[in-house]
Parts: structure tokens; sequence; C-alpha cells
């Protein structure tokens, strides 16, 4: 099954295992939110949109979009949403609150670079379009545990995993796990540690599309997806 | 007790040149198309503008900006208002970013009396560099940001009563409950028809229509 699966469905397959029964997690765009359909049917996860929702979940196919955001039923990402039965409404300083305050058990972020020191910048590229941060900054210093789920590489090649992140950060020192289609590194304050790798690679070809230095867990085990 | 209902030009002409103005609402779902229309018909000028985002560029908060009557616009982020990063940069407008849960914590500052927030999103990024000031408070560091006070509140609720009694639908609340202590006035424009005091289940009631000053049944958008 997993042959059949994209590479950035396999790293948010891979990701959705670090969930555990009765998280609130929160899911950014792209990647982050792919993680949905990979979450164990045996547990309850609770999703958290910024703009005040807790327990969101995903529309059927017949279901009429445009009624639900008449009903201000979105996400952050301005998507049609239900709530489960277990699901509510909060407003904006509770929902902040509650990342801040340690009740927000993950944060799933896409990214640009991210660094061996957990520095990430996923919103902006210098010179580039100057369009806000929404409330990722909130999100990588709140949330209980920060992970980072991104194709290993850039469009063109260029490694994203970096010594030292060169556009603007997002928070410094703030990621705890990075997840790619190659490889799952946990951060500590010594630098990267390679905790699983893909079976179709080795650590030299690895260390080739990573920039950052890392050193091998002495368990290392392949990636399960 | 006296009605608060009013038609959207006697509220919107308490709006003045050069008022802060606060609009609650993301992707300018919650953010009341009357009053935005009636402040372009009006012209009221050099306005500050607090809010989420900005809307896009021809709906919500961005037709303000569009029509070159903003000076200064303080957002967590505008992706879908490019006129707004536009602006900025050639200096017809001033552009101040603000971490999502900066900006409810602030304007909440703002409504409650506080002297500010101490946060630790935005410290060693851009928000420390430019609208920041790390404070060590023993031994921690954190992020000083000022508090946020508009001069007027514009919400769009879903219920009200004649008092200004409010109560929102789903996530229209956002930041509304924060905002509607955080000015001098408070414009509400209201989607369902606005029914006598007593109506509402008081346990329901969002927002204590006391600190609401002119509510609007909005027509049909």
């Amino acid at each position: 099954m997993s042959d059949k699966l994209s590479v950035k469905e396999r790293i948010a397959k891979r990701t959705a295992l670090e969930f555990n029964d009765g998280d609130l997690v929160n899911l950014g765009a792209g990647i982050p939110l792919l993680c949905v359909k990979f979450i164990d049917e045996g547990k309850n996860v609770y999703l958290h949109a910024e703009n005040g929702i807790i327990g969101a979940t995903s529309l059927s196919e017949t279901d009429d979009k445009e009624e639900f955001l008449r009903n201000h039923l979105m996400d952050a990402g301005e998507n049609p949403i239900k709530l489960l039965p277990e699901g509510c409404i909060i407003d904006s300083a509770t929902s902040f609150g509650i990342i801040r305050g340690g009740h927000l058990a993950v944060t799933v972020l896409g990214t640009m670079q991210v660094d061996q020191q957990g520095n990430l910048a996923n919103w902006m590229v210098p010179g580039g379009k100057f369009a806000g941060m929404g409330g990722a900054m909130d999100l990588v210093v709140g949330a209980k545990k920060v992970i980072v789920a991104t194709e290993h590489c850039a469009k063109d090649g260029t490694p994203k995993i970096l010594k030292q992140c060169t556009f603007p950060l997002t928070g410094s020192k703030v990621v705890d796990l990075i997840i790619t289609e190659l490889a799952v590194f946990q951060v500590n304050k010594e630098g990267l540690i390679l905790m699983e790798i893909a079976s179709n690679i080795t650590i030299e070809e690895l260390k080739d599309k990573t920039d950052a230095d890392f050193v091998v867990s002495k368990d290392l085990k392949n990636i399960e997806i | 007790m006296k009605s608060k209902v009013v038609d959207v030009s006697t509220a919107v002409s308490k709006i003045k040149d050069n008022d802060t103005i606060l609009f609650s609402g993301f992707y300018a779902r919650g953010t009341a198309p009357d009053v935005i229309d009636e402040i372009l018909k009006q012209g009221q000028k050099d306005l500050t503008v607090a809010t989420n985002d900005g809307g896009w560029n021809d709906v919500g908060v961005g037709k303000l900006v569009s029509a070159g009557i903003v000076k200064k616009f303080i957002c967590s982020w505008c992706g879908r208002t490019p006129i707004i990063p536009e602006l900025d940069q050639k200096g017809e407008l001033s552009l101040e970013l603000v971490p999502q849960g900066s900006l409810s914590e602030r304007i909440r500052a703002g409504g409650f009396g506080l002297g500010g927030i101490l946060t630790k999103a935005g410290l060693d990024t851009i928000i420390e560099e430019k609208w920041g000031k790390r404070i060590n408070v023993n031994g921690e560091d954190w992020l000083y940001q000022t508090p946020i006070r508009g001069n007027v509140t514009v919400l769009e609720a879903w219920e009200a009563d004649e008092f200004g009694n409010l109560i929102f639908k789903n996530s229209q609340r956002n930041f509304s409950t924060v905002m509607a202590y955080a000015s001098d006035i408070v414009i509400a424009s209201v989607i369902n028809p606005i029914v006598k005091a007593g109506s509402l289940d008081p346990d329901k009631i969002m927002i204590p229509g006391v600190i609401v000053d002119y509510i609007i049944q909005q027509k049909g958008v």
C-alpha cells in the first residue's frame, strides 16, 4: 500500500504516528493537514484551528461547502469543516491561550528551512512577499511538541535541513522532531540525531542531501511507512 | 431602556478621520460588509486598522486599503491582500505584523486595563527587531508588546437584542470578544432580526450589551 502513496502522503503517514490518544493537535497547511487521513482509527485525536475550533473534522462529499462557510464552520485556512460531537467553539484569545498555555500536545508545520539548533524559518523568503506569520510564531513557542513535516529537499534539490537558517526565523530553538520522506531527526541541545532512515537510501547518501550535521542513533530504525 | 438600533449611516458617522478601527473577522468572514461600504461612501480617511488579516483586495477591510484611506495596517497575515505589502514597500502605508496570538492578547490588554503583554512569540524574529522589546523577568527572557486600543470597534454578530447583547455563530466569534472592550465606541452589524431585550438567554450572551453603543440590522448581502 505504501508504494502507492505520494511522497507527501508518506511523510504525513509517518507524522500521524506521533499523535497519542486524546491529543489536541494543530496542523498547518499542506503536508501537515494530510496527516488527518492517516490517524489510527483507535485514537481520538482532536484538531485545533487558530480561529477558535476544537474538534474539527472533514465534510463528506455530499455536504454543501458554502452552507458550512455561511455558518462560519471553517478552519484557519478557510476550509469548511464539521465539528465532532465532542467539539466546541472558543474565541481567538482562548484559542491562543490554549496554544501558549501548554494545552496543545502537538503542532505540525511545513517549512522552507529548519536547522540543527531547532530554528525554523517558514514564513518569509528574503525579498519575497511580506505576507505575515499568522499564528505560526505562537504555535512554535507554545505547543508541547513541535514537529516539522517536510520534503527533505527543496524543489530545486537544495537541502532544507541546514546548519543555520538563512531566511527570517519563525522561532529559535523550537523544533523537536523533523520528519521527511528520507529521515526522522530528533532535535536535541547538542544537535540532530538520526532516529529513522528510509530503506532505499544509505547514511552517506542522506548526508549528501542534508546540510546539517547529525549523529546516528544507536537505535537507528527504518521509517515505518 | 433606549434601543441602540440605528441605521448604518448614523453608526458610521461616529468614525472620524485619523481614527483607529478594530475589525473582527477571518478572511472577511465575520467582518461587517455594510459598515465597510458605508465608510467608503462617507469618505473617512487616514485610518489605522487592526484586524486578523486583510480579507481580499476587494472584499472586507482590503477594500478600505484599496481605496487609499488607510495609513496604518496592523494584522497577523495579509497573503490575500497583496496591495497591503505593496503600499508598505512604496511608503504609502505602514504595515505592522503581529503574531496572531499576540494580536488578540494585545487587544485584550488594551480592553482590560493592562500595560501590555509578555510572550515568547516573536523572540529572535523580525517582531523583536521591529516592534517589540526583550525583557528579562527573574532570569527568563520575554518579548514585551504594547496594548492595542481603538477609537471604534466594528463587529458582525449572529443574534442581538435592542440593548446590544450579542451572540456569535461558530468561528464568527474570533476576535470579537476582546475587540468589544478595547475601543471607545462599539458598533455591531447583526445578521438575524434584532429582538427585544429579555429575549436572549443571558447565559448564552457572549458580549454584554452595556459595552455596545450602536447596533445595525444588516441587510441581505
